[in-house]
């Protein structure tokens, strides 16, 4: 692992270009310090961008997954600031969006009573418990791999970022198998691919 | 676990997954790189049809040459505008600088057809053969623009519509440059009407397509 060489009276920004600088050349100490560096920057451009305060931490882990992802293209004559806000609200507004689709989703819990009230009697009930044992049984049945993403990302509703931290997998890898187990299960229950 | 020992772990754990990469090379020289392989086409169709006749047409009729001096500048500047893109943090003003080559293009193109004379050593193009010209500048545009594509899955666009729209007119014009080298027609409304169309059809396909393609990961 080669020195961080960068010295104290350089500016914060110039600081962080040349640890990126260096990380891209593989080294690590400068790498860890960039990123933490990294992370208060990220807050302020997901807050900018309207990104509601408990999930901003989210952006956080996303940015700096694609951080990661693209570290290559960052070019030390540029500001990195510029290059990583660049970033940062990008995944701000993915987030939003992705807020958006999931509140477009979700149905406001009087209209869903209105319009949907359970059937309260012993045969739905039933109906209910068999379709959860099905579920059950159709998970466990799914390669370990599936298996897992599905019980992190679907049943304990963990991040990407969390869920990769604890199962040591990359996030892509679970944004797979978690795409392959939905995508075996539908076939399963709904027969269409 | 709480979101700052969590932060915290994911980045000691990209830490741990760290190697070096190769920096990707600055806008202009990728730029450089494609234009490379347009050159080859352009020598492999000079070959083919020797450049006599191009400098014939031009020198008998300037508006030609200007239209297809323009359509070069416009591939130039839109591919060199699409790498830009392709770097976080780069401006979305990159998207202007096709506009002064696209300008000279189309007003070129256009005084063509205002023309009394016919340009030397061709005729007038029937609809069939203004057909010809759309199939050209779609068939050359594919491989052109597939070319970008790959180069820039590489970068990181973060508008990945804007920067598909702009391999669309670089990959567009630069077909219609290499059209000059074979086109025996003169300048009519509808054979430039088949080539806005054609230029429109590349650069909306991109637009759908590619921007589908170049989605950050």
């Amino acid at each position: 692992m080669s020195d961080v060489t960068t010295s104290a009276s350089d500016s914060p920004e110039r600081r962080r270009a040349a640890w990126m600088a260096e990380a891209q050349a593989g080294d690590r100490r400068a790498y860890e310090r960039v990123l933490a560096e990294s992370v208060p920057l990220i807050r302020a451009a997901a807050r900018r961008q309207g990104v509601p305060i408990d999930h901003v931490d989210d952006v956080v882990q996303e940015t700096l997954l694609a951080v990661h992802r693209v570290r290559h293209t960052y070019d030390p004559a540029r500001s990195y600031d510029a290059w990583l806000s660049a970033i940062a609200s990008r995944r701000a507004v993915d987030a939003l969006r992705s807020q958006g689709r999931r509140g477009r989703r979700e149905l406001h819990d009087e209209h869903a009573f209105d319009t949907h009230a359970d059937v309260d009697d012993a045969t739905a009930s039933t109906e209910r418990e068999q379709d959860a044992r099905r579920l059950r049984e159709a998970i466990a049945a799914l390669p370990p791999g599936q298996r897992e993403a599905v019980e992190q990302l679907g049943l304990k509703e963990r991040s990407l970022a969390e869920a990769a931290a604890i199962t040591g997998r990359q996030s892509g890898a679970l944004k797979v198998n978690l795409h392959r187990a939905l995508k075996a299960l539908r076939t399963r229950f709904h027969g269409d691919p | 676990m709480s979101e700052p020992r969590l932060t915290e772990s994911l980045i000691q754990s990209l830490g741990e997954q760290l190697t070096p990469v190769r920096r990707l090379p600055p806008p202009w020289l990728r730029t450089a790189g494609w234009l490379l392989a347009v050159a080859a086409i352009a020598t492999w169709l000079l070959a083919h049809y020797g450049i006599a006749g191009m400098l014939r047409r031009w020198s008998g009729t300037p508006d030609l040459a200007m239209a297809g001096i323009g359509a070069v500048i416009t591939a130039v500047c839109a591919a060199w505008a699409a790498f830009a893109l392709g770097v976080p943090g780069r401006s979305a003003r990159w998207a202007w600088l096709p506009l002064p080559g696209l300008l000279l293009w189309v007003s070129a193109s256009g005084m063509g057809c205002l023309r009394q004379w016919v340009a030397p050593a061709t005729h007038v193009a029937s609809l069939p053969e203004a057909n010809d010209c759309l199939v050209f500048i779609i068939s050359f545009s594919i491989p052109l623009s597939a070319l970008l594509i790959l180069l820039l899955r590489r970068a990181c666009p973060l508008r990945p519509v804007l920067t598909a729209v702009m391999i669309g007119l670089a990959s567009a014009a630069a077909s219609a440059g290499l059209l000059e080298i074979c086109h025996s027609f003169d300048s009519t409304a509808t054979d430039l009407m088949m080539h806005a169309l054609a230029v429109a059809i590349v650069v909306a396909v991109n637009a759908a397509m590619g921007g589908r393609l170049l989605q950050p990961r």
